[in-house]
């Protein structure tokens, strides 16, 4: 199956909805690229998801540009994960299985196997599908700045919905 | 997430994402990407299949390792459980409302969730 052309189906999706178009982010320049320093087994390894998770008695996201974030703990009860973001039709068999979204538990296994050497005491969760892209730059970024400077990590996995 | 990935990398951490829009990575130009070609939803591995989900998250993060420079690189899965669901879901969206509307309400997942925070 060759990819499926996500842009232009939201595109048309949205149209039909009377929703204004999503700009999805088009970069203008060729990304920094920061050398790893060391094995996978010596590091410290992050996480950041944009599927919306949350941990039920956290508050859930709203629907409308939210730059909130959520610390997920590492050893959170993977029956108390739950998702609210826009495109929640992508969430079905996540909301019974986190782990097709959310590898909490993929990473403790390879973290005791020895494959990551340490995990964040805390991932980091937000909403995607922001429309403003200075909201994510001016709110999200810093937000999420902060809190991942103090985890010291070594890597960051970053999950998309 | 690419804009997320640009900055955190330019920060000083290697970032590296598991992702299934090949469209949408290619068109944000992050570091590192691996793209899986599943339908969006399972990013990290199929429905209950414990094991695949550990291996693809395994096979994903081997890039921090081999990647020598930018770019996005096809994780070698395949998913057999055919594509249709694409299609369902988004006619679903017109149909029965499934994109609800933007707004600030919080929008939970269970109504006990929401009992739950709000208690606090």
């Amino acid at each position: 199956m060759p990819p499926v052309q996500y842009i232009q189906r939201t595109r048309e999706t949205y149209e039909q909805l009377g929703y204004p178009p999503y700009r999805w982010f088009h970069a203008d320049s060729p990304p920094a690229f920061t050398k790893v320093s060391k094995p996978l087994a010596d590091s410290r390894l992050g996480m950041i998801s944009t599927a919306g998770t949350y941990i039920q008695g956290q508050v859930a996201y709203y629907y409308q540009d939210d730059t909130s974030i959520r610390a997920i703990p590492n050893d959170t009860r993977i029956g108390k994960l739950r998702f609210s973001h826009i495109t929640e039709n992508y969430l079905v068999e996540a909301r019974k299985d986190p782990g097709t979204v959310f590898p909490l538990e993929s990473l403790q296994v390879l973290q005791q196997e020895g494959f990551i050497g340490e995990l964040a005491d805390n991932y980091y969760s937000c909403m995607g599908g922001i429309y403003s892209q200075n909201r994510v730059k001016q709110e999200l970024i810093p937000n999420l700045q902060e809190v991942i400077e103090k985890q010291e990590l070594d890597l960051l996995l970053l999950v998309p919905l | 997430m690419s804009l997320l990935a640009r900055h955190f990398e330019s920060s000083g951490i290697p970032t590296l994402i598991i992702g299934s829009a090949l469209d949408i990575l290619e068109a944000g130009n992050p570091p590192r990407a691996q793209f899986l070609n599943f339908p969006l939803g399972f990013e990290t591995g199929p429905f209950q299949d414990k094991s695949t989900q550990i291996e693809v998250v395994r096979q994903g993060l081997a890039g921090f390792e081999s990647f020598t420079e930018p770019g996005i690189k096809p994780l070698a899965f395949s998913w057999d459980e055919g594509w249709e669901l694409v299609n369902s879901r988004e006619k679903n969206t017109t149909s029965s409302d499934s994109r609800a509307p933007r707004d600030t309400r919080p929008r939970y997942q269970t109504r006990e969730d929401q009992l739950l925070a709000e208690q606090k």
